[in-house]
């Protein structure tokens, strides 16, 4: 293996795996990736409807658990039934919970696996870009939708979709406040004395497209959160879903940023074109990709070329993907340091072992990054200092340790050669050599430098 | 396994920062303990703090307005015109017991209603984003003030407890952490063939050697039962805090933090919760020092405050002043301090928010000047650019 082809591996990719054959033409097999049809196929299958009607009847069963204490025959809800990777039924006591178990199960298992981990990869930014978080519990079951309806469609397509199917998804209507909100002069607003929540406009200009670069104000903020208005989620009657409510749409023309929106849906759709558009969204993005694809620090030329890109082809990511692959930077190995996600999705494809026998839901919430659960809006910090904490180094090598039981009788040095060729240090390798057992040596590679970075 | 470490991912993470000391410092000014709280996400001070007393109070938020006092679920009161919300019952023994002090309509130096760039400034105790935390800055100056210089000790000099350690507390000054953990551990020449592996990364290497360190200082002083489900919670946090902090010659200073307050909806339930876990970290702090907390002081503050008025959806949104506590038996406590703007129309900051009366570096320095001794020119060098703002006077007792 060259080094071009160990690093793109890592860097683009999600790890070897050593039963994949190895690419002979790096820039190719990465290129190939981004055309044609995503082949991600969840199992158990991720939609907002099976996760809304999972909660509806979740709070159904809540509901009657709360008032009919030995009242009248309990009505038995007919459950969506849930099944996990290994075939059996999931439910019980909290269906929401574990429909999140599975599918986080499966989404990670599907990184294992994927024959286009660079597109994966993809996924990951990008669902990161657009945070949602199980810190709303609303949010458990409709996380793995969100990645399957609003992300992964979109990461070779255009920004302004990417943006549009986000800000209609129910997972983020729900997870920033915007379902309930209501225009103050509404028909809803003037009968419920209800009103406005700014809080997905608020993160839509500041986190998702603008940025405070862009120098917006209060105004602007108020303006977008009036024309994002009525934009809700049918959480009770089918179809359940994304639900524009004309009645609680604020009426009147709004301003944002200069630009005058029409009072209605198409205004608000109008908005987030306008706002995906923007330069500064483009410099936004650019460098924000740049930091995760090149270094912590994104070097200002390479930001420029990928914001250049987005400029010339009005936010096409497929391009500025494609133009990640041939920035020169982007070559430079080991200026990442891996996420624990990287890392566990990492170190069982170079095990090369069924993802199902791996809890990686649950050993990623020991790493500290379980799917879908940032703190805030803006999403997993992508800084080494963010990541290599003291405590947080400790935990990777007391689960690297437990980890390397795993490696039975496998010669460790072949496997280490095969994972990450010309990357492979000579002082690993003799730590390796010298390590007391093939399960001491296992524990070392995965907590040696070069494993750690990307 | 799951709930209880994700709910210390979610925000419930404490950090603790310090140095070891020698025997001698009995007298000296290190003896003295500071506790920093960071509630992230901006707490509606209005809420925590009611001004019960001021008649524009409910035509601005009426339905989220708490009963007044000696009503059922009625504020705790605190002298005839502010209550405490009914969950911050040990606050408010505390306050009744002068160990506490509120500053009202209290406001950072920045304006700012962004998470993410308030907290930046928050942490940084500066106008930007910088690559180290005023506490950390603070331990600095403590080192580097010869009259408080003791010994480090084998550990270190700072150790920090939670997964991750934040701005707050990074910085030149060393840092260590720990957390409850969920992992078994490997025997320690694997650790040291590891931390010899990764000894010349620049990120990794140091990483790793602090790690250790706070393992082992950690295992001698506190005990860490893996069945413990609530070993996650802010309490335990807080406790684990205050056991490491009651250690002689242990660290001086800690920061926890706390998250759940960006309340945009339905307020009035959301906020239980995050106010009782405070309510009973406060209390697990102090009982955890025991004697120490005579020498201690806490502050807890947040980022910004929220929208006087209450929102569509029952919450608030985010606005600009809020309050701080300054608690401990160091303190001068029994009242709230700083100025009050009164709610009219008029006075609103932006015609929207609790105008600030006070800025919370003059809280901090009135707490870092008598309490920590740190001189004038050091606390520039805390909070950079504040030469303009002398310390609130008359919070701590000297």
């Amino acid at each position: 293996m060259d080094l071009p082809t160990a690093h793109a591996l890592v860097r683009f990719g999600l790890g070897r795996r050593v039963s994949d054959p190895l690419p002979s033409d790096p820039h190719a097999w990465l290129q190939l990736q981004l055309v044609g049809p995503d082949k991600a196929a969840i199992t158990p299958p991720a939609s907002s409807a099976l996760g809304l009607e999972v909660a509806r009847v979740e709070r159904m069963m809540r509901r009657q658990e709360a008032t009919a204490v030995g009242a009248a025959t309990p009505e038995n809800p007919m459950m969506p039934t849930v099944m996990t990777p290994n075939g059996t039924a999931a439910g019980g006591e909290n269906p929401g919970r574990a429909l999140y178990q599975a599918q986080a199960a499966a989404e990670l298992a599907h990184a294992v696996t994927t024959q286009q981990p660079y597109r994966e990869r993809l996924v990951w930014f990008w669902t990161n870009h657009f945070t949602v978080s199980l810190k709303r519990a609303e949010i458990t079951p409709l996380a793995a939708a969100f990645v399957e309806e609003a992300i992964r469609p979109h990461v070779t397509g255009r920004f302004e979709d990417m943006v549009l199917a986000v800000m209609r998804h129910p997972a983020m209507l729900l997870y920033l406040d915007n379902a309930g909100s209501v225009g103050p002069q509404s028909l809803a607003g003037l009968r419920s004395h209800r009103g406005l929540n700014e809080n997905l406009a608020r993160e839509c200009m500041e986190l998702h497209t603008v940025t405070p670069l862009a120098g917006y104000s209060q105004a602007d903020v108020t303006a977008f959160a009036k024309l994002l208005t009525g934009w809700s989620v049918e959480r009770e009657k089918p179809p359940l879903g994304f639900r524009y409510r004309p009645q609680a749409h604020e009426p009147g023309m709004q301003v944002v940023m200069g630009q005058r929106f029409a009072a209605d849906e198409d205004g608000g759709v109008a908005a987030l074109r306008f706002l995906a558009n923007h330069p500064a969204t483009h410099r936004v993005l650019a460098t924000k990709l740049v930091a995760y694809f090149v270094a912590d620090t994104p070097p200002p030329d390479a930001v420029r070329r990928i914001e250049g890109v987005l400029r010339d082809t009005r936010g096409n990511l497929g391009a500025a993907a494609s133009e990640l692959i041939h920035l020169d930077a982007a070559w430079q190995p080991g200026t990442k340091v891996r996420t624990p996600t990287d890392l566990v999705v990492a170190a069982v494809r170079a095990l090369d072992i069924p993802p199902d026998t791996v809890p990686m839901v649950g050993i990623l919430g020991g790493l500290g990054q379980p799917p879908w659960t940032a703190p805030a809006p803006n999403g997993w910090p992508d800084r080494a200092a963010d990541w290599a904490s003291p405590e947080a180094m400790i935990r990777r090598i007391d689960w690297a340790n437990g980890y390397a039981g795993r490696i039975g009788d496998r010669d460790v040095l072949d496997l280490a050669t095969a994972t990450l060729g010309p990357l492979l240090r000579p002082a690993t390798v003799d730590a390796m050599r010298h390590a007391g057992s093939r399960r001491d040596a296992f524990a070392l590679f995965l907590s040696s430098p070069e494993f750690q970075r990307r | 396994m799951m709930l209880p470490r994700r709910r210390a991912l979610l925000g419930l993470t404490a950090m603790m920062v310090g140095g070891a000391s020698s025997l001698a410092w009995a007298h000296a000014p290190t003896d003295r303990r500071f506790v920093v709280i960071i509630l992230r996400g901006a707490l509606d001070g209005m809420a925590a703090v009611v001004p019960y007393g001021d008649r524009n109070l409910l035509g601005l938020r009426g339905e989220i307005v708490p009963p007044q006092p000696n009503q059922p679920g009625g504020v705790l009161d605190l002298g005839g015109f502010f209550g405490l919300h009914p969950a911050l019952a040990a606050v408010h023994q505390m306050v009744q017991a002068q160990q506490a002090a509120i500053v009202h309509a209290v406001a950072a130096h920045y304006r700012v209603r962004s998470h993410f760039e308030a907290q930046d400034c928050l942490e940084s105790g500066a106008d930007q984003r910088l690559t180290s935390g005023w506490l950390n800055r603070v331990v600095a100056a403590l080192q580097a003030d010869p009259s408080q210089h003791r010994p480090l000790g084998p550990d270190g000099e700072a150790v920090a407890i939670g997964v991750n350690v934040p701005l707050l507390l990074r910085g030149p000054s060393q840092v260590a952490n720990w957390a409850p953990h969920g992992f078994g551990h490997p025997n320690d020449s694997l650790y040291a063939a590891v931390a010899d592996l990764n000894r010349d990364d620049p990120v990794l290497g140091p990483a790793i050697r602090d790690g250790m360190a706070a393992r082992g200082f950690s295992a001698s002083v506190m005990t860490d039962d893996p069945q413990d489900k609530a070993r996650f919670s802010f309490a335990a946090l807080a406790k684990a805090a205050g056991e490491m902090l009651a250690v002689p010659n242990g660290p001086r200073i800690a920061g926890l933090e706390i998250g759940g307050w960006d309340t945009h909806t339905a307020q009035v339930n959301r906020l239980n919760g995050p106010l009782k876990q405070l309510d009973a970290g406060l209390v697990a702090l102090k009982t955890a020092l025991g004697a120490v907390w005579s020498k201690t002081v806490v502050l807890v503050m947040t980022e910004f405050g929220r929208t006087a008025r209450v929102n569509g959806t029952k919450g608030t949104d985010h606005g600009t002043a809020t309050v701080a506590f300054v608690l401990g038996g160091s303190v001068r406590g029994g009242a709230v301090l700083g100025g009050w703007p009164g709610l009219t129309e008029n006075k609103l900051f932006e015609n929207r928010d609790l105008a600030p009366m006070t800025d919370l570096r003059a809280v901090a320095k009135g707490i870092l000047g008598p309490h920590l001794g740190l001189s004038a020119a050091a606390m520039s060098q805390v909070f950079p650019g504040s030469d303009g703002v002398s310390g609130m006077g008359g919070l701590i007792q000297t």
